[in-house]
């Protein structure tokens, strides 16, 4: 039996950085918006003094309550897929406020190349350049056009950096300097430096000072205390949807946030989205909530379940390569990129390792996007190499030099030891969308609910084993300039396959973006093109992936699609047709 | 509230006196004579006591010494105190007490395991737990299953499992419980584990072990707060200073900072 409610004007799915920024930009403009978000009320206070290694990084304590809902994962299309049943292999966001809440704050902008890329590479290399597996294509959209969004999202968040010597134009420097440095930040800058790159601070969402947005929420000044990634943080000194746009919203008096409540479709007529069918977790009571716009504002997973699960566009078949939904599934796979690189020790140095915050650090673009010359590389899209500075804690850091046991009284020697005698670097590399990596609904598994769960399907071309070799050996390179005495490097094998890890949460597609109804699911305001009154927002909507970290670029097009928002209730229409319009 | 107050009421006595009535239990029932019964509920009773020596001197009038932490700890999940001494013996062999420091028994790793797998996390309570379950991974599956993560049993049940084969093999090889043979014998029996080369039921070997390790690793190095970390040693012989407020004024610094750690305990100040 489902009740239906009375109707509001805007319903989204999800807390986080999308639906926080939709939320606030829709409230300041007058307009009631209701989110349905699955996980546990969290204000600021939880946070305070909650500095538990076991609890958070450990025990998962802010993620994906797996034993509710979670994805099935498969590596090649003629398997069977195994469900994800530990939060170690998928940190995925959950409560007020989603991964916004536990992310390091690694702020950078993408590429103009990313958003061009298809355009960009037979323009440099050729049609003959593009491996034949890759259904890689343009965004709809330069990276010119989104630049105002990118600054408004680094303004919001309180960005802490530097230009980046290499990086693309930008319209205003970043609202705050970058943060302090530390030796290992010296001895990376100064190795790159020595080696021809050219090195610059990560800009972060840690800020550098006290800081007060545009929207008159106040972002405290980092301390350092190295409780960043996994938690939420003590101080209120990395931006988060729940200090910043979250508070800004429900200033308004326009917003209500209703927790503990699953969405399990999307209702429609066809034409048009009714609004959305959620359980109250608390009581087991079905809901619907009527609304004139829907806005799915989950992570890539929830976003593309929702059109699966509400029959809303045409399912990806990777056998025809028709349909949309579930389409071009990518991201920064564990084996491939982020945790791999090289591990220096250092028989003379000592650092304080236990110090930092989540984007304290420093990186190089010179193998970034296509800034390297690919005519004589096996792979397109490049990587990026950074040491961060995010502290160490004394459980999940027990490095030791290669060839040392893994237990027992000389595996407790070193890695006593080494704790604070070692540095990693790693390359984070781009991936690029391919047939048979996809998402489409699991056959057998089904959440608490009843609904069926999500399977992941990932494949690895040859070129992104290439392209995640070239990176380690540059991580190889850059830590023996540093000055390690041993290293160990992590080996790529020629026949590494995906495996199940979706420890990042920089995964995108599904509902991908784009200039043409026949090869994208949204528009560039991403509205879906089969339903005008329906916006797809997030990671879901990116048709590949680079090599950075991926939060800045969501929170643009989060701007841009919430501008889209308000132009459709006070217009209607298909938002991209009449930007054509307007210009001609 | 009164019925708040209940409990501590009934535990007003003092731990000396507890001791003299439960020795007094076991004098009155003739427990203490010997035989099965009694040596177990006697082994039972002294395992409050960390320290081995507390062993020898259970009997006298200090068997449980006002010593604060250890005065408090008991056993949640683990019925059997064999399997309890199995867990020791291992855990100890992956952390073992050298001139660094304490080992896994002095940590209070043991006991930090035992109420891990008493709670949530023994019984895979955010875990995905409905089925089918894979009992058999592709070779290129495999990594999705470290510590039996596609297993259809839970990690109380694997660690049982897991310590009860231990002993198993050690009966099988060196004719001896695993909690008492030598050194080089555990050492031989969890390297084999550690390489799959020991059969189980349900769960690789190779598994369990990550997840004897992992669970190690958490009780030496997690907060105090948990049971293990006795002291903060832990911590303290990783230089790692625990929950500090602020780093500001070391971060830019070249030299080395050392600091006394500070627990959740002292953060809160509550």
């Amino acid at each position: 039996m489902v009740k239906k409610l009375e109707k509001v004007e805007v319903v989204i799915v999800g807390s986080g950085w999308v639906g926080g920024i939709a939320a606030a930009e829709l409230t300041k403009a007058g307009h009631k918006v209701v989110i349905l978000e699955r996980g546990k009320n969290k204000k600021h206070e939880d946070f305070i003094g909650t500095k538990d290694e076991l609890r958070y990084s450990k025990r998962y304590d802010l993620m994906q309550e797996l034993n509710k809902d979670t994805i099935t994962s498969r590596n090649s299309i003629d398997k069977e897929a195994m469900p994800v049943r530990n939060n170690m292999n998928a940190r995925l966001g959950n409560h007020t406020g989603g991964a916004g809440v536990h992310w390091n704050g690694l702020a950078f902008r993408w590429l103009p190349y990313d958003f061009e890329i298809y355009s960009k590479t037979v323009e440099r290399y050729g049609k003959d350049k593009i491996p034949k597996e890759s259904t890689m294509q343009d965004w709809g959209i330069t990276y010119d056009e989104l630049e105002p969004y990118y600054d408004k999202y680094e303004k919001t968040a309180a960005i802490s950096g530097e230009e980046s010597p290499l990086g693309p134009p930008r319209s205003d420097k970043y609202p705050l300097p970058p943060m302090k440095e530390t030796p290992a930040i010296r001895l990376f800058t100064e190795a790159t430096k020595n080696l021809g790159y050219h090195p610059y601070r990560i800009p972060s969402a840690n800020a550098s000072q006290t800081y007060t947005n545009p929207d008159g929420e106040t972002i405290n000044g980092c301390v350092y205390c190295a409780f960043c990634e996994e938690y939420g943080c003590d101080f209120g000194a990395k931006a988060d949807p729940i200090i910043t746009v979250l508070a800004t919203a429900q200033k308004t008096g326009n917003l209500e946030i209703r927790n503990d409540s699953f969405v399990n479709r999307v209702s429609h007529d066809g034409k048009k989205a009714i609004g959305l069918v959620y359980t109250d977790t608390n009581t087991g009571e079905v809901f619907e909530q009527p609304a004139d716009i829907v806005v799915l504002a989950g992570f890539v997973f929830t976003n593309t379940r929702l059109l699966l699960t509400s029959k809303i566009g045409q399912p990806y078949n990777p056998k025809t390569g028709q349909g949309m939904i579930g389409k071009n599934f990518t991201g920064h796979f564990s084996n491939l990129s982020t945790y791999i690189g090289a591990r220096g020790f250092f028989e003379n140095k000592k650092f304080n390792n236990f110090m930092g915050t989540g984007g304290l650090g420093a990186t190089i673009d010179d193998f970034s996007g296509d800034y390297e010359d690919h005519t004589n590389l096996d792979f397109l899209h490049g990587y990026e190499v950074h040491y961060s500075q995010l502290g160490t804690r004394p459980i999940a850091h027990n490095s030791v030099p290669e060839g040392t046991p893994g237990w027992g009284k000389e595996f407790k020697k070193q890695s006593l030891k080494y704790f604070n005698r070692n540095l990693f670097i790693t390359a984070q590399s781009g991936f690029l969308p391919n047939k048979d990596t996809y998402m489409d609904l699991d056959p057998t598994y089904k959440d608490a609910l009843g609904n069926p769960l999500l399977r992941v399907t990932v494949t690895y071309a040859k070129q992104d084993i290439a392209r995640a070799k070239a990176g380690v050996a540059r991580c190889a390179e850059i830590m023996k300039e540093m000055g390690a005495d041993t290293m160990n490097v992590d080996v790529v094998k020629d026949d590494t396959v995906f495996d199940h890890k979706f420890y990042t949460d920089h995964f995108f597609g599904g509902a991908i973006m784009g200039a043409d109804p026949a090869t994208s699911a949204v528009n560039t305001y991403s509205q879906m093109w089969d339903m005008e009154n329906l916006f797809v927002v997030g990671g879901s909507s990116f048709p590949h992936t680079g090599n950075y970290n991926p939060t800045v670029t969501i929170g643009a097009f989060a701007y841009r699609a919430a501008e889209g928002m308000i132009t459709y209730l006070k217009e209607g229409g298909n938002l991209a047709t009449k930007q054509l319009e307007k210009n001609a | 509230m009164a019925d708040k107050q209940l409990p501590s009421k009934e535990n007003g006595k003092t731990e000396h006196q507890q001791d003299l009535s439960r020795r007094s239990f076991l004098k009155n029932t003739g427990l203490v004579a010997g035989g099965l019964v009694g040596g177990s509920l006697f082994g039972g009773l002294i395992t409050g006591g960390l320290d081995k020596k507390d062993q020898h001197n259970g009997e006298t009038e200090n068997a449980h010494p006002n010593k604060g932490y250890e005065a408090f700890q008991a056993r949640q999940f683990f019925t059997r105190e064999h399997d309890f001494k199995l867990l020791m013996a291992s855990t100890e062999q992956i952390l073992p007490e050298d001139e660094l420091g304490p080992g896994a028994i002095k940590l209070g790793v043991p006991y930090y395991i035992d109420k891990q797998l008493a709670g949530r996390w023994g019984i895979n309570g955010y875990d995905y737990r409905q089925g089918p379950f894979v009992a058999n991974l592709d070779k290129s599956d495999q990594t999705a299953g470290p510590g039996g993560e596609q297993s259809i049993l839970d990690r109380g049940s694997l660690f049982l499992l897991g310590l009860r084969k231990m002993d198993e093999e050690s009966q099988k090889r060196f004719s001896i419980p695993f909690d008492e043979a030598s050194e080089e014998q555990q050492i031989e029996i969890m390297t084999d584990f550690e390489a799959n080369n020991v059969k189980m039921k349900g769960v690789k070997a190779s598994e369990f072990f990550i997840l004897l390790k992992q669970a190690t690793l958490e009780g030496a190095y997690s907060d105090p707060l948990y049971g293990g970390n006795v002291n903060m040693e832990g911590w303290k012989m990783k230089e790692f200073p625990g929950a500090q407020a602020s780093y500001a004024s070391y971060i830019e610094h070249d030299e080395f900072k050392k600091l006394d750690p500070i627990s959740l305990r002292d953060y809160q100040g509550h």
